[in-house]
C-alpha cells in the first residue's frame, strides 16, 4: 500500500456503496485485509503507510484494534443497508506495517470480530505477516490457537550487508529457528524476499536464496526492490551514498530465483510468487488479481467491493478521529468503468500463471508478443496469453502493447 | 562650449556647406547610446525635463512599442562661431552579420565618431566596422568614452587608438556620456573635421536607402540620405534596382520625433513613408530617384542580402505550428534578410528551414520569437550554402544537410570568411590552437598597443557557426571577440554524416563535415544520442554513417525488466492510472521506424550544440 492515496470521488460519510451494486458481487468470494499501521522502525526503502511510535500523533496502538472493530461493525452496516447478501470469509490477511509488533490477543480480536460478524468459510485462509524478530514459539502458537492458519515472514535477505541496506533489524541467524516454530505450531510459512539491493551481489542474491529454500516452506515471494519517492533509500541515492539498483541485475537476479525455485520444487503462479503446491498459493492475494470482493480495515487501506474501489483515510490518527465519531473512514472512492476494468483485468491476470483470454486482441498484436517471446506459443494456440520467463520480467510492456 | 543653435537650419533648404553627416562606431556597451542621448540633450532637442524618461529610458519603450521610435537618423542643430549647422547623427547596425547595412550607413556619412570605452579597448567589430570606415573614406574622430569610470585606463588606449588610425594619442578625444563631458568639444570637432556632404543640386534625384523599418501603424518607414537633386512629398520616386514607383506620402526629418518636410535636398538625411507594407519593397542600399526624370545610373554598392547561415526551427508543442509561421511573416516585414520555406522532419515534426545573415541574426530571431511570440523554439545545428557537384556536372547549392546528393560527388565548395580576432596577447597561443583545428590560414598579426593583438585568419564559414564561438571565448576567458566577414568559397574535402537509428536515418542529426572530422562527429552524436534514448523492447544499434559506410556505433541494449513488483490491493488503481498516462504519453513520442524517442531527448542531442552557444 505505497505512495499517496489515488484520485477519485469523495466517499460518502456512511460509507454506503453505491445503490444497486450488491448484484455485481454475486459469485465472488469475500475477504478482509487487515492493516497495522506500526512499526518498531522505519526500514530505508519503505514508503508503506506505518508510523512508528513517535510518528502516531496521539494516535495510540493500544487501542488499535478497538478501532480496527469498529469500521468492522460500520461495514457490516453498509453491507445491510446496501442488501448484499450474507458472505462468510474465504481469506483474511493482517499485514503491514509490522502486525505482531501488536499481542498476539490482539491480533485475536480482530480475527473473532471479523468471524463473529461474517464467519469464516470453510478452509479459510487466515494470514498475518510476521517480523521474525518481533515472535516467538509462544506467539505463535497464540495466533494458531485463535484460528490462524498461515505466516508470512519478512526474511527479506540473509546477507548482512543487504539487510543493513535495507535497515533490517532482525539476525539471519533467528530466522530457521522461528520458521520451525510456526511449523510446529501448525502454520502454513511463506518468506518475503527482496532483491536488487544497492550493494547486492548476484551471489549474495543466490545466498538469500539457498537460505530461503533451505527454510523448506510452501511459499516464497520475491520481490525488485522499488526506490520509491520520498524515502530515506531514495535520498540516499540521490546524494550518492548508494547506487541506483541496475534493471539488468535485476532481471539476472528474477531469472536466477526462477531457476532456483523451480529446481527447489515451487512453481510460478503470480510474477513475483512461488508455491511448492496449489494448496500452497496465497489464496488472499490471489483474491486481488481474480477481482473478487474484499474489505480492507485501517488506515489507507483499500477495498474491492461489487466493482467499487476505495480507500481509509491514510494517518492513524485521522482514521481513529473518524470512527470515534461514528464515521467511514473512507476517504474517496471509484468505479472503474468498463474500459478502466477490462484493463485492470489483463493487468492483474496477465501476472497469474493461468494468465488471461487472448479473446478480443489483434491476432497480428498477439503474434507480434509471441515473436518478441514475451508470451507462450502454447497457451497462446489455447487462446490464453501466459507470460514467457522473459514476459513476465516485462510484464508492464505486454500490457501497454495489449491496452 | 558653443551655445545651442537659436534658430536651427529649416529642413528642405539647407545649404549643404552647413550640414554634416556621421556615425557612433562602437562596441554593444561601450556607451553608444548614452552618449547619443547626451547629444539629443545638448543640443536641445530634447528637452532636459523630458530627457530622463523618455529617453535614457528607451531600450525599455523600444521593448514595449516595437522599433518605431528607434531613431535611425537623427538632425540636431549645432552652433558653432555663431554659424548654425545642422548635424544628422545616423545610427549603425551594432554587430557583426550586419556588415552591409553597416556599410550602407557609413555610405550615408562623410565621417564616423569612433567611440571606444576607456576601460575596455577596442574591440573586433568596431575594428571591422573602423576599416568599413576607412575603405568609405570617412573622416574619423577617436573618441575615448567613460573617462569618469575608475578603472578607465585612457592613456592606455589612446596610443592604441592613434596606432590604429595614425595622429597622436593627446588628439584622441576624452569624453563622458554619462556626465556630458567633451561632448560639447565632440559636436565642434565634428563640425570642424568632417567634411560637408557634395552633390549636384540640378541632377536628376539620387538617395540612398541606408535603413527600412516596419511601423506597425505605417508601414515601412525608409531612410535615406539625398545625394544629388530634391526629394519633395507627394513626389513619384523609383525603386532603381526593381523599377517599382510609389508616391512619397510623408517625407521628413527626425528630431527626433519624426517631423514631416517639404522635402530633403543635396546632402540632407531624413525618412519617406510610401504606405508599402514590407521592408522588401525598400531594401537597404538602393537607389531613390524620381519616376518622371530617373537618374540613368544608381547609386554604387547596391547587393541582395544573402544568407550565409541556416538552420530549421521547430516548435517544441508541434500545436504552436501555425503561431509560428504567422510569427515569422510578421518578423519578415521588418527584416528584409530574413528568409523561410517549410521543412518536415522526422525527429522534429513541422518547422521552418531559415536563412540568416550569421550566427547573431540567426540568435535574434530566434530570441524575438521566443520573446515577443512566446514560442517554444528548437533550432536543428546551424549551416552554410555548400556548391556541390556532382559526377554528372550539375551543380547545387545546399543549404540543408537532407538535399546533399546521394550519387558521386565530384567537388564541394564552402564559404570563407576572413575572420578578425582581438585578444590579449597571453592568449595568442591558445586561438592559433583553435583556429588551425578549425581549418584556419593565419593571414597576419597585429599588436594593438601594448598587451593586445588582432590575429587575422581565412577560415571556413562553416567551421565558425559550429560552437566556434562559443570555444573562443571560453579560451580566452571571455576576452576575445571575434568578427567576420565573406571573403568568397573554396574546394574543400568535405561529406555528409548521417545518424541511423536502427537503420533509420534520423534527419535532424545529418551534418556536412569535413572528412577528417567526420568520426569525430560521428562519435559524439551517437554517444549522445545513447545516452539520452531509453532503452526499448529490442536492441538499438545508432551509427554514423558516410553514404553506406558506418563510421561510428553505439548500442542502446533491449530493456529487460519493465514490470511492477508487487500489485496489491491499492496497487491496482495505481497500477492502472499509471498504464493510462504512460500510454498518453507514448502519443508524444517521435518514432524512428519502430524506435519510440521522446521529443526531449531530440532536443537535448540538439542543444549540446545550441546550448553552449548561448553564452
Amino acid at each position: 500500500m505505497a505512495g499517496p492515496l489515488p484520485d477519485g470521488d469523495p466517499a460518502p460519510i456512511d460509507g454506503h456503496l453505491p445503490v444497486g451494486s450488491a448484484s455485481l458481487s454475486k459469485g465472488r468470494d469475500f475477504g478482509a485485509y487487515v492493516h497495522v499501521p506500526f512499526c518498531r522502525v522505519r526500514c530505508g526503502y519503505c514508503d508503506f503507510n506505518t508510523y512508528t511510535s513517535t510518528e502516531l500523533q496521539g494516535a495510540s496502538q493500544s487501542d488499535y484494534i478497538d478501532e480496527v472493530i469498529k469500521e468492522i461493525q460500520l461495514a457490516q452496516e453498509s453491507l445491510v443497508a446496501g442488501g448484499f447478501p450474507a458472505r462468510p470469509l474465504s481469506t483474511v490477511f493482517f499485514g503491514g506495517g509490522t502486525p505482531t509488533l501488536l499481542p498476539a490477543t490482539d491480533l485475536a480480536r480482530a480475527l473473532a470480530a471479523l468471524s463473529d460478524t461474517w464467519g469464516l468459510s470453510a478452509g479459510a485462509e487466515v494470514t498475518t505477516e510476521a517480523n521474525p524478530d518481533s515472535v516467538d514459539a509462544e506467539y505463535l502458537r497464540a495466533l494458531k490457537a485463535a484460528g490462524f492458519t498461515r505466516v508470512s515472514f519478512g526474511v527479506q535477505s540473509a546477507v548482512p550487508h543487504v539487510l543493513a541496506t535495507l535497515d533490517r533489524t532482525h539476525d539471519p541467524k533467528r530466522v530457521p529457528g522461528v520458521v520451525q516454530a510456526a511449523k510446529d505450531a501448525g502454520l502454513e510459512v511463506s518468506v518475503d524476499l527482496i532483491y536488487g539491493t544497492p550493494g547486492e551481489s548476484l551471489d549474495d542474491w543466490r545466498q538469500s536464496l539457498e537460505h530461503a529454500i533451505s527454510l523448506d516452506t510452501g511459499h516464497i515471494s520475491a520481490y525488485a526492490l522499488i526506490v520509491e519517492q520520498g524515502t530515506a533509500m531514495e535520498r540516499r541515492i540521490r546524494r550518492g551514498e548508494i547506487a541506483t539498483p541496475d534493471d539488468d541485475l535485476q532481471a539476472d537476479m528474477y531469472e536466477l530465483a526462477d531457476t532456483m525455485l523451480r529446481e527447489a520444487g515451487f512453481d510460478w503462479y503470480e510474477v513475483s510468487n512461488w508455491a511448492k503446491t496449489d494448496a500452497q498459493r496465497s489464496r488472499h492475494n490471489l483474491s486481488y488479481w481474480t477481482n473478487q470482493d474484499w474489505w480492507g480495515f485501517g488506515p489507507g487501506s483499500h477495498s474491492h467491493v461489487a466493482g467499487t474501489r476505495f480507500w481509509n483515510v491514510k494517518h492513524p490518527a485521522a482514521y481513529a478521529q473518524r470512527l470515534s465519531l461514528g464515521e467511514s473512514p473512507a476517504a474517496g472512492r471509484e468505479q472503474p468503468d468498463a474500459e478502466a476494468t477490462s484493463l485492470e483485468r489483463v493487468l492483474l491476470e496477465i501476472r497469474l500463471y493461468g494468465g488471461t483470454s487472448s479473446a478480443g486482441f489483434d491476432s497480428a498484436l498477439v503474434a507480434g508478443l509471441i515473436g518478441d517471446g514475451l508470451i507462450t506459443y502454447e497457451a497462446a494456440r489455447a487462446g490464453q496469453l501466459v507470460l514467457t520467463l522473459a514476459g513476465r520480467l516485462r510484464a508492464d510492456e505486454v500490457v501497454r502493447r495489449l491496452m | 562650449m558653443s551655445p545651442r543653435a537659436r534658430n536651427p537650419l529649416q529642413p528642405s533648404s539647407t545649404d549643404p556647406a552647413k550640414i554634416r553627416n556621421f556615425s557612433i562606431i562602437a562596441h554593444i556597451d561601450h556607451g553608444k547610446s548614452t552618449l547619443a542621448d547626451r547629444m539629443l540633450q545638448i543640443t536641445g532637442i530634447v528637452d532636459d525635463r523630458s530627457m530622463r524618461a523618455q529617453y535614457l529610458d528607451r531600450m525599455d519603450i523600444e521593448r514595449e512599442r516595437g522599433i518605431t521610435i528607434k531613431s535611425q537618423a537623427v538632425r540636431m542643430p549645432w552652433e558653432v562661431d555663431g554659424e548654425t549647422f545642422a548635424l544628422n547623427m545616423i545610427d549603425t547596425p551594432g554587430h557583426v552579420d550586419f556588415t552591409y547595412e553597416v556599410s550602407r550607413s557609413l555610405a550615408a556619412c562623410e565621417g564616423a565618431v569612433l567611440l571606444v570605452d576607456a576601460a575596455q579597448g577596442i574591440e573586433a567589430q568596431t575594428l571591422a566596422n573602423l576599416y568599413l570606415a576607412l575603405e568609405n573614406d570617412l573622416t574619423v574622430i577617436p573618441v575615448l568614452n567613460k573617462i569618469d569610470l575608475p578603472a578607465a585606463d585612457p592613456d592606455k588606449y589612446a596610443k592604441e587608438l592613434a596606432s590604429l588610425i595614425g595622429g597622436k594619442p593627446e588628439d584622441v578625444l576624452r569624453v563622458s556620456g554619462k556626465t556630458g563631458m567633451g561632448v560639447a568639444e565632440l559636436l565642434d570637432l565634428v563640425v570642424a573635421q568632417i567634411p560637408a556632404p557634395k552633390g549636384d543640386p540640378t541632377a536628376p534625384a539620387r538617395a540612398m536607402i541606408f535603413d527600412s523599418v516596419y511601423d506597425a501603424y505605417r508601414g515601412v518607414v525608409t531612410y535615406v540620405r539625398v545625394i544629388d537633386g530634391h526629394l519633395n512629398a507627394r513626389q513619384r520616386i523609383q525603386m532603381m534596382s526593381t523599377r517599382a514607383s510609389h508616391e512619397l506620402l510623408e517625407i521628413g526629418v527626425s528630431s527626433p520625433e519624426p517631423t514631416p518636410t517639404k522635402g530633403l535636398g543635396v546632402g540632407e538625411v531624413g525618412y519617406l513613408i510610401t504606405g508599402v507594407k514590407d521592408v522588401r519593397q525598400s531594401k537597404v542600399g538602393d537607389t531613390i530617384t524620381d519616376q518622371i526624370k530617373p537618374a540613368t545610373v544608381a547609386l554604387p554598392g547596391y547587393t541582395e542580402p544573402k544568407p550565409m547561415v541556416f538552420s530549421g526551427l521547430y516548435p517544441i508543442d508541434g500545436s504552436d505550428y501555425p503561431l509560428l509561421r504567422e510569427a515569422l511573416d510578421k518578423l519578415k516585414l521588418s527584416d528584409a534578410s530574413l528568409n523561410y520555406e517549410p521543412e518536415t522532419s522526422v525527429a522534429l515534426g513541422f518547422g521552418f528551414r531559415c536563412g540568416f545573415l550569421g550566427l547573431l541574426h540567426l540568435e535574434i530571431i530566434t530570441e524575438r520569437l521566443e520573446r515577443e511570440f512566446g514560442l517554444d523554439l528548437i533550432a536543428t545545428a546551424p549551416s552554410v550554402p555548400y556548391e556541390v557537384t556532382t559526377e554528372d556536372k550539375k551543380t547545387i547549392t545546399v543549404t540543408n544537410p537532407s538535399e546533399y546528393p546521394d550519387g558521386k560527388i565530384k567537388s564541394v565548395r564552402e564559404p570563407v570568411v576572413k575572420t578578425a580576432i582581438l585578444a590579449p596577447k597571453d592568449y595568442v597561443g591558445v586561438i592559433m590552437e583553435l583556429c588551425q583545428s578549425r581549418r584556419g590560414t593565419l593571414l597576419g598579426m597585429e599588436f594593438l598597443g601594448e598587451d593586445r593583438v588582432e590575429l587575422r585568419y581565412n577560415m571556413p564559414l562553416g567551421e565558425i557557426v559550429f560552437d566556434f564561438f562559443d570555444h573562443l571565448k571560453s579560451r580566452t576567458q571571455g576576452y576575445a571577440s571575434l568578427d567576420y566577414e565573406p571573403a568568397g568559397d573554396q574546394e574543400a574535402d568535405l561529406v555528409k554524416v548521417d545518424i541511423l537509428l536502427q537503420g533509420e536515418q534520423v534527419d535532424a542529426f545529418s551534418a556536412i563535415v569535413h572528412r577528417e572530422k567526420a568520426y569525430a562527429y560521428g562519435l559524439l552524436m551517437t554517444e549522445r544520442l545513447k545516452k539520452l534514448i531509453p532503452r526499448q523492447q529490442f536492441e538499438v544499434p545508432i551509427q554514423a554513417a558516410i553514404g553506406a559506410r558506418m563510421i561510428a556505433r553505439e548500442t542502446i541494449s533491449a530493456i529487460r525488466k519493465d514490470v511492477l513488483a508487487k500489485c496489491y490491493g491499492g496497487d491496482i488503481t495505481r497500477k492502472r492510472k499509471l498504464l493510462e498516462k504512460q500510454k498518453e504519453g507514448k502519443k508524444r513520442m517521435k518514432m524512428v521506424g519502430r524506435v519510440e524517442v521522446p521529443q526531449e531527448a531530440f532536443i537535448a542531442a540538439l542543444s549540446g550544440d545550441t546550448e553552449t552557444k548561448k553564452k
